[in-house]
C-alpha cells in the first residue's frame, strides 16, 4: 500500500516554502475564509428577506430608511465599512466592560458584521428587483382566490422571487468570497493573510500568491457549478421543453 | 472646515489619488474590453481561447490577490529584467514599477475582463441589418465601426458600463493595502494617530457617494445622448 | 496569468528603457517605511521626521548628495530596492545572514534590541512558553519578532500580525492583544510614553540568538553598489567621530 504521508513528504523535500507548516498556514486560511464568507452569506440571507419586503413597501417611511441602507452601504468600499466597525467599537465608552466585548475582540466578529451587512444591503436589492419582477398575472390570480397580503407574498411571490434572484445571487456570493480577501487587513489569517504571511517570509511572491489564486479559482468555480446545479433543479419550469 | 485636525489638505490629495487612479484604470480596462471583445468575435481560434482564458482566471481570482501578485512580483520580474540587461550589457536603467503604477494595471486588467463581456454583449446587440446597410452604402469596415457600430454597441453598453465604473471606484479603495496613499490610507492613518476613526472615515464615505452620484448624472447625460432616436426607453 | 504578467512586465521595460541614465548618485533615493516611531514618522502636516531620516539627511550633507525619501511598504521594501525605486533603505532594518544574500549592508549604525510590552495588569514578570499560554500576541508581519515569535510561540499563543506598528499599538490600546513584542525604543516612545493606559516591559530585553536579532540596524544597498555603501560607511565613522551623531541620537532618545 501506498504510503501518502511518506509521498507527500517527499514530495515536499526540497520545497523551502511548501513546508508542512506554510500548508498548515494556507489550510487555516481556508478554513477562515470558509467560515467567514459562509456565516456571513447566511446571516446576510436572513436580513435581506424581510428588508427586500420592507424595501418593496408603498409605504415611504417604511421603504426609505431600507433603501438610504442600501445606498450607502453598496455606494462605499466594504473596506471603509471594515475598518468604522473594527476600530469604531474600540471607541464605544466601556465597551470593553460589557460581555459583548470578549466576542468583538476577536477580529473575526468585527469582519463578520461588517460582511454581513455588506452582503445583507446587496442581497436586498436583488430580491427587491425579483419581487418587483413578478408577473402582474400570478398576482392577480392570487387574488381572485382570496388570499392575503401576507398569504400572497409567502405562496407566491417570494418562491418565484427567489427563483428569478437565483443568478444574481450566485454572482453575489462569488463577490463576497474575493471580498473577504481584505480581512487580512485586520490580523485575520484568512487565504490572502496566509499567503501574505509566507510572501512576507520568504519573499516569494510568485509561490505564495499564486498559489493562493489557484485555490480561489477552484473555490469560485465550485461556487458557479453549484448554482448552475440549483437553477437547473428549481428553474427546471423556464427550460423549454423540447425532449 | 476642511482642516479635521491637520489631516484635511492630505485627505483632499488623497481623494485625488483615488479619482485619478479609477479614471486611468478605467480607461485601460476600456481598451483592454474592447480587445478583448473582439478576441472573442474573432474568427481566429486561438484569439477566442486567449480571451476566454483571461477573463475566466481574473473573474475567478479576489483583486486584492491579483493586486499584490502584480505588485509584489511585477518588483521582482523588472528586478530580474534589468539585472539582466545591467550584467549582459552594462545598461542601467531605472523603473518606476511603484504602487500606482501597479494599482492602475491590476484595476485595469480586472476591469478589462468585465468590460470585455459587457462590449461583447453590447456588439452582439448591433443589428446586423445596419451593418449591411452601411455596406451596401460602399462604407469601409473602418467607417462602418465608427459610424453605425460603435455608437450603436455604445448605447446597448453604457448601462453596464455604468455599473462596472461604479465597482471599479470602490476597488480603487485596496490601493491603499499595498502601500498607495489614496484617500483610505490618510484616513486609516489619521484614524490611528489621532484615535477618531469616525472622524476620518465616515467623510471618505461621504466622498465616494458623492463621486459615485456625479458618476451618476454623467452616465445619466450619456445615455439620453446615446439614445436620440430610440425614443429614450 | 503568468504570461500575461511577462509580457506587460516587457512592455513596462521598454518603455522605461528609452528613459535609462547612468547611476553617478548625486541624488541618492532612499526607501523607508513609515511610520515607525521615533525611528521615522510623519507629523501631522505630513512633514517626515525620526532617527533614521535626521541621520541619512546628515550622511547625506557629508558624502555630498542630496537625499529623497520614497515611502514603501514593509512588506515590499526590499523588492523595491531590487527594483531600483530607491538606491537604499534606510527603515530600521536588522542585519542577518537571510537579508545579506539580497542586499548589502552598511556597518550598524544602532543597535537595538527587541521586548516584550505589555500593559501592568497582566501581570507577568517573564515571557515563556508558560506565561504566553492562550494568549494574543502582537508582531509586525515579515519583521525578525515576527519570526522569533512564529518559530517559538506559534504552538502555545495566537498571533496577530500587522502591517505597521501603529495598528498594533491601536488594538494593544483597545485591549485586543495582550502582548506585543517590538523593537525595544518603539514600545519605549509608543507604550511606555503612552497617556492612554500603563504599560510595563516584560523581562530583559532580548537581543540574542543573532540568527534572529542580527546584528544591529544598518542601510541596505544593492550587492553591486560597494562604493556607494562604502561611501556611506565612512560618513558615519565621520559623524560618530565629530558628535553629530550623538545629538542626533539625543534628539530621539534622550541622553543615556
Amino acid at each position: 500500500m501506498l504510503d501518502i504521508s511518506a509521498w507527500f513528504n517527499d514530495l515536499l523535500a526540497d520545497n523551502l516554502i511548501f513546508t508542512p507548516t506554510t500548508l498548515g498556514y494556507y489550510w487555516e486560511g481556508l478554513v477562515t475564509t470558509t467560515q467567514l464568507v459562509f456565516l456571513s452569506l447566511v446571516a446576510g440571507l436572513i436580513l435581506a428577506v424581510p428588508l427586500a419586503i420592507m424595501r418593496s413597501s408603498k409605504h415611504k417611511w417604511i421603504s426609505l430608511p431600507v433603501y438610504l441602507y442600501t445606498y450607502v452601504f453598496r455606494g462605499t468600499p466594504l473596506l471603509i465599512q471594515l475598518y468604522i466597525i473594527y476600530y469604531g467599537v474600540v471607541f464605544i465608552d466601556g465597551i470593553q466592560e460589557t460581555f459583548l466585548w470578549p466576542v468583538l475582540k476577536e477580529a473575526f466578529y468585527p469582519a463578520l458584521i461588517a460582511f454581513t451587512l455588506n452582503t445583507a444591503a446587496y442581497t436586498t436589492e436583488i430580491f427587491r428587483g425579483a419581487i418587483k419582477a413578478t408577473s402582474k398575472g400570478e398576482i392577480e390570480a392570487a387574488r381572485a382566490y382570496g388570499m392575503s397580503q401576507n398569504l400572497m407574498m409567502r405562496r407566491i411571490i417570494l418562491p418565484s422571487a427567489f427563483r428569478r434572484a437565483l443568478p444574481a445571487y450566485g454572482n453575489e456570493v462569488i463577490f463576497m468570497l474575493h471580498a473577504s480577501a481584505i480581512a487580512s487587513v485586520v490580523t485575520l489569517m484568512d487565504l490572502t493573510g496566509a499567503a501574505r504571511f509566507v510572501y512576507a517570509r520568504f519573499y516569494a511572491p510568485f509561490d505564495a500568491f499564486l498559489f493562493v489564486a489557484a485555490i480561489y479559482l477552484c473555490l469560485t468555480f465550485a461556487i458557479l457549478y453549484f448554482f448552475r446545479f440549483l437553477e437547473k433543479k428549481l428553474l427546471a419550469h423556464l427550460r423549454p421543453q423540447n425532449s | 472646515m476642511l482642516d479635521l485636525q491637520g489631516y484635511g489638505p492630505r485627505l483632499i490629495e488623497g481623494a485625488g489619488v483615488t479619482v485619478q487612479l479609477a479614471v486611468l484604470s478605467l480607461i485601460l480596462a476600456i481598451i483592454l474590453g474592447l480587445l478583448t471583445a473582439s478576441a472573442k468575435m474573432s474568427r481566429n481560434w486561438l484569439l477566442r481561447r486567449t480571451a476566454t482564458v483571461y477573463t475566466t482566471v481574473i473573474r475567478g481570482v479576489p483583486d486584492l490577490v491579483l493586486m499584490m501578485l502584480l505588485f509584489f512580483g511585477g518588483q521582482i520580474g523588472v528586478n530580474a529584467i534589468s539585472d539582466l540587461l545591467y550584467y549582459n550589457y552594462e545598461i542601467d536603467i531605472y523603473i518606476n514599477f511603484n504602487a500606482f503604477t501597479a494599482g492602475v494595471i491590476t484595476i485595469g486588467f480586472i476591469f478589462g475582463a468585465y468590460m470585455g463581456e459587457t462590449f461583447r454583449g453590447a456588439f452582439m446587440a448591433v443589428d446586423n441589418g445596419q451593418i449591411e446597410a452601411g455596406k451596401a452604402y460602399g462604407m469601409s469596415n473602418a467607417l462602418v465601426f465608427r459610424r453605425i457600430r460603435f455608437p450603436q454597441m455604445m448605447r446597448h453598453a453604457l448601462p453596464g458600463l455604468s455599473n462596472n465604473w461604479m465597482v471599479l471606484l470602490k476597488t480603487t479603495a485596496l490601493v491603499s493595502v499595498i502601500g498607495l496613499t489614496d484617500m483610505v490610507r490618510v484616513a486609516a492613518e489619521a484614524s490611528r494617530a489621532t484615535h477618531e476613526p469616525f472622524v476620518f472615515l465616515i467623510p471618505v464615505a461621504v466622498a465616494y457617494l458623492l463621486i459615485a452620484s456625479v458618476s451618476e448624472w454623467i452616465f445619466a447625460r450619456l445615455q439620453k445622448r446615446y439614445d436620440i432616436g430610440f425614443g429614450g426607453q | 496569468m503568468k504570461k500575461l504578467l511577462t509580457v506587460s512586465l516587457l512592455g513596462l521595460a521598454v518603455a522605461a528603457a528609452s528613459s535609462a541614465h547612468a547611476r553617478d548618485y548625486d541624488n541618492v533615493r532612499i526607501g523607508v517605511d513609515v511610520p515607525y516611531e521615533p525611528m521615522e514618522y510623519r507629523t501631522a502636516e505630513g512633514e517626515l521626521t525620526g532617527f533614521d531620516i535626521d541621520l541619512g539627511n546628515a550622511l547625506c550633507e557629508r558624502i555630498g548628495v542630496t537625499c529623497e525619501w520614497v515611502e514603501q511598504e514593509w512588506d515590499g521594501i526590499i523588492p523595491g530596492l531590487m527594483s531600483r525605486n530607491y538606491d537604499a533603505i534606510m527603515s530600521s532594518m536588522t542585519i542577518n545572514d537571510e537579508r545579506r544574500q539580497q542586499v548589502l549592508f552598511s556597518d550598524p549604525y544602532i543597535t537595538m534590541p527587541s521586548a516584550w510590552f505589555a500593559p501592568s495588569s497582566l501581570d507577568i514578570s517573564e515571557a515563556n512558553e508558560e506565561t504566553l499560554a492562550g494568549k494574543t500576541i502582537g508582531v509586525q508581519r515579515g519583521t525578525l519578532q515576527d519570526n522569533y515569535v512564529t518559530d517559538n510561540f506559534s504552538s502555545v499563543a495566537d498571533i496577530s500580525r500587522y502591517s505597521t506598528a501603529d495598528d498594533m499599538v491601536l488594538d494593544m490600546e483597545a485591549q485586543r492583544l495582550d502582548i506585543v513584542f517590538l523593537d525595544f525604543p518603539i514600545g519605549q516612545s509608543t507604550l511606555l510614553d503612552s497617556e492612554e493606559a500603563e504599560y510595563v516591559v516584560v523581562g530583559e530585553r532580548i537581543s540574542e540568538p543573532k540568527e534572529y536579532f542580527g546584528e544591529g540596524f544598518g542601510i541596505a544597498f544593492r550587492q553591486r553598489d560597494e562604493a556607494l555603501a562604502e561611501q556611506f560607511n565612512e560618513a558615519l565613522a565621520e559623524l560618530q567621530e565629530d558628535g553629530t551623531y550623538d545629538e542626533i541620537y539625543a534628539r530621539y532618545f534622550g541622553e543615556e
